[in-house]
């Protein structure tokens, strides 16, 4: 998996609540068998009209942030289907961290696997970065410190990051090798289960 | 200390625990699906690794499939066709089951699990689709997993997770007349809101959850994700015992007895904690509808499209504007004035027998409106067969509804069944989200009953005039 230390970029703002995965990668891109190239449907329905050319309005089409490598959204982001697709659309085009008020469970845990970090903040915090990234000021996520700043501005706002995940993400860790480690012990567990519910 | 059915489940599948609380958990059951598993089965040939336990894995394809009659001659739609053949293929190599498209099992995955006995109370379930939270109606702790945990299970037969926190939501009180566990499960959607859930567990409790059939009881929990639950509980009674008595996978003879006694040790005990708790009086819930792009924006099929200037919290204010605009619709309006193009009756919400039998006994005797396209897609072959002994396949054909093979259809659309920009659908689905149906459709979930009744008068309807 791709590491996650530290990034400096631009953020793109999103201020809409309930962000769903249809939304960032709609169903007929679903298709596809294969984890790359989803970048350019990334939020399709919002980026390009019917007929395909560019919505203007949408923030990620706006020269400022067509290389946004931070999205700032608001709150449940991520909502809906488990489709890992999603983060990896936001991968793809090129976005490595997303910060929000909150996400959407399976969401959440599908970026850690894929070197995408989600960056809970409070309203108030989203609220000045929301308004930093309209303005283009580029931010830095540091996953060491576990701190987003902005640089020359006063801002410095600390987040938490689940410990075992934040490690896997610093050090890019694949959780399948660090399970494999435990092979003897769900062999066991196996053991154990069928004289105990040998039905299952 | 007392534990709740969650605490019992995931303590007896913990296989391994680390100091910072992460914890490796044995998984008993896993469904896969066309969509969201081929980059996990190629990451596995990548790495070298092979499939731990294809004996706990059970594969169907149901997203991408047809539902017209003629797909027996194959898919035609060349991405859809090799997605469902490489699910094909990565099955054969890992001597994984597989119900194909044709076999009289084939269904949507969260159907076909609970119909062949391969859910059962206290195991552990997961898919590669968030509506998994379905299973949990038997008492399993079942959930939604990205494809790169997809990939783990078949690895390993394990995830790596910390444990979510406990919710009830408890449901007393008789159901009225027209009213059912779509609507149940709407309006807890509506009182929680569509993040009320994340981070924890629900278990449903009451005397109206009791009083459900299993059919419901799925419903009910098949939406918990959509109220941001990974994984909704209802604790095995008799009625799941008697559901799954007999099932082809369900354990039989002396191992039966076992089992259910075994099971009968699952639900929560008394004065077992929850990190949150909610009520609802069953007898006030109406027939219930959506009228926005999320399912928390609900409404008693009684009632108006809201008005987003009633909302003081400004960003509410702005998504109820852009949802109603979407929707086209303006507020005040009473909900029965507005009509429908298309009617959707399936998804893992709502496909199974008792779906069909409510929906046929609204389109009995009655005919789709003009200028309405009604579908009645079922869960399953096997759910489609036994309507077809009931005759609800006649009935809704003579009632101008189209009957059509199973799969997940229109719910999601990646099939050819879809909404048309623009068109307006009374669906038994699971989410209203922009774009759901088709570009630009608009969505409006609802129960079976519901829908029939949109079908049969053209607008959304309240059921309970049509008896």
């Amino acid at each position: 998996m791709q590491k996650f230390t530290k990034l400096t970029g631009v953020a793109a703002p999103l201020p809409m609540v309930n962000v769903d995965t249809d939304a960032i990668i709609p169903k007929q891109f679903l298709k596809t068998i294969k984890r790359t190239g989803l970048g350019k449907n990334l939020f399709n329905d919002l980026r390009y009209t019917p007929d395909g050319g560019e919505n203007p309005d949408f923030v990620l089409n706006q020269p400022a942030y067509r290389q946004a490598q931070i999205l700032i959204a608001g709150a449940n982001f991520g909502c809906g289907s488990s489709r890992e697709h999603a983060p990896w659309a936001l991968q793809d085009f090129g976005i490595r961290c997303v910060i929000a008020p909150s996400f959407a469970d399976i969401f959440f845990n599908n970026c850690f696997k894929n070197g995408l970090l989600p960056v809970v903040l409070p309203q108030e915090q989203i609220d000045q970065l929301m308004e930093l990234a309209k303005q283009g000021a580029a931010l830095t996520v540091d996953l060491e410190t576990q701190c987003v700043t902005a640089y020359p501005r006063n801002i410095n706002f600390s987040f938490k990051t689940d410990a075992f995940r934040r490690d896997c993400l610093l050090n890019g860790l694949d959780d399948i090798g660090i399970t494999e480690k435990k092979t003897a012990a769900i062999g066991s567990y196996e053991e154990r289960q069928k004289a105990e519910r040998p039905w299952v | 200390m007392p534990k709740t059915l969650y605490d019992k489940i995931w303590d007896i599948h913990v296989v391994a625990r680390q100091d910072d609380g992460t914890c490796l958990i044995y998984i008993d059951r896993h469904l896969v699906h066309e969509v969201t598993s081929p980059q996990a089965f190629e990451g596995l040939r990548m790495a070298g690794r092979k499939v731990r336990r294809a004996d706990l894995t059970l594969a169907v394809a149901d997203h991408n499939v047809p539902t017209t009659p003629d797909r027996a001659q194959g898919i035609r739609e060349p991405e859809s066709r090799h997605q469902v053949e490489t699910l094909a293929e990565n099955v054969r190599e890992s001597g994984i089951e597989y119900y194909a498209m044709n076999d009289i099992r084939q269904g949507i995955v969260h159907i076909v699990g609970p119909e062949q006995g391969f859910t059962l109370p206290g195991t552990t379930v997961v898919c590669g689709d968030s509506h998994t939270s379905t299973h949990g109606a038997f008492g399993a702790l079942a959930f939604g997993i990205g494809t790169s945990e997809v990939e783990h299970v078949l690895a390993t037969q394990t995830l790596l997770m910390k444990p979510y926190k406990n919710m009830r939501v408890e449901v007393d009180g008789v159901l009225s007349p027209g009213v059912t566990a779509k609507d149940i499960v709407l309006a807890i959607i509506g009182e929680i809101g569509t993040a009320g859930g994340t981070g924890y567990v629900i278990e449903y409790t009451g005397s109206a959850i009791r009083a459900l059939s299993m059919e419901g009881r799925m419903t009910i929990c098949n939406m918990s994700i959509e109220a941001g639950a990974r994984a909704g509980l209802i604790a095995p009674d008799e009625t799941t015992f008697a559901y799954l008595k007999g099932r082809p996978k369900a354990p039989k003879g002396e191992a039966w007895d076992k089992a259910v006694a075994y099971w009968r040790t699952l639900p929560s005990d008394a004065g077992a904690k929850y990190d949150k708790e909610v009520k609802l009086d069953a007898t006030k819930i109406a027939p219930t509808i959506t009228w926005g792009t999320s399912p928390e924006d609900v409404a008693p099929i009684t009632g108006i499209v809201p008005d987003p200037a009633m909302t003081k919290d400004n960003v509410k204010k702005q998504s109820m504007q852009r949802a109603l605009d979407y929707m086209g619709l303006t507020p005040g309006m009473k909900l029965t004035d507005v009509t429908v193009d298309k009617v959707f009756i399936g998804s893992c919400t709502n496909s199974r027998i008792e779906d069909l039998r409510a929906a046929a006994q609204v389109a009995r005797g009655r005919h789709v409106a003009k200028n309405v396209q009604a579908l009645v897609v079922p869960g399953s072959g096997l759910v489609k067969q036994q309507a077809e002994k009931e005759g609800l396949d006649k009935i809704f054909l003579e009632a101008g509804f189209e009957w059509r093979e199973p799969g997940c259809s229109m719910c999601l659309a990646m099939n050819e069944d879809r909404l048309d920009p623009g068109e307006r659908c009374a669906s038994t689905s699971n989410r209203n989200f922009e774009g759901r149906q088709g570009r630009s459709g608009r969505t409006h979930l609802m129960s079976p009953a519901m829908a029939a009744a949109a079908a049969v008068t053209g607008r959304l309807t309240d059921v309970r005039e049509l008896t």
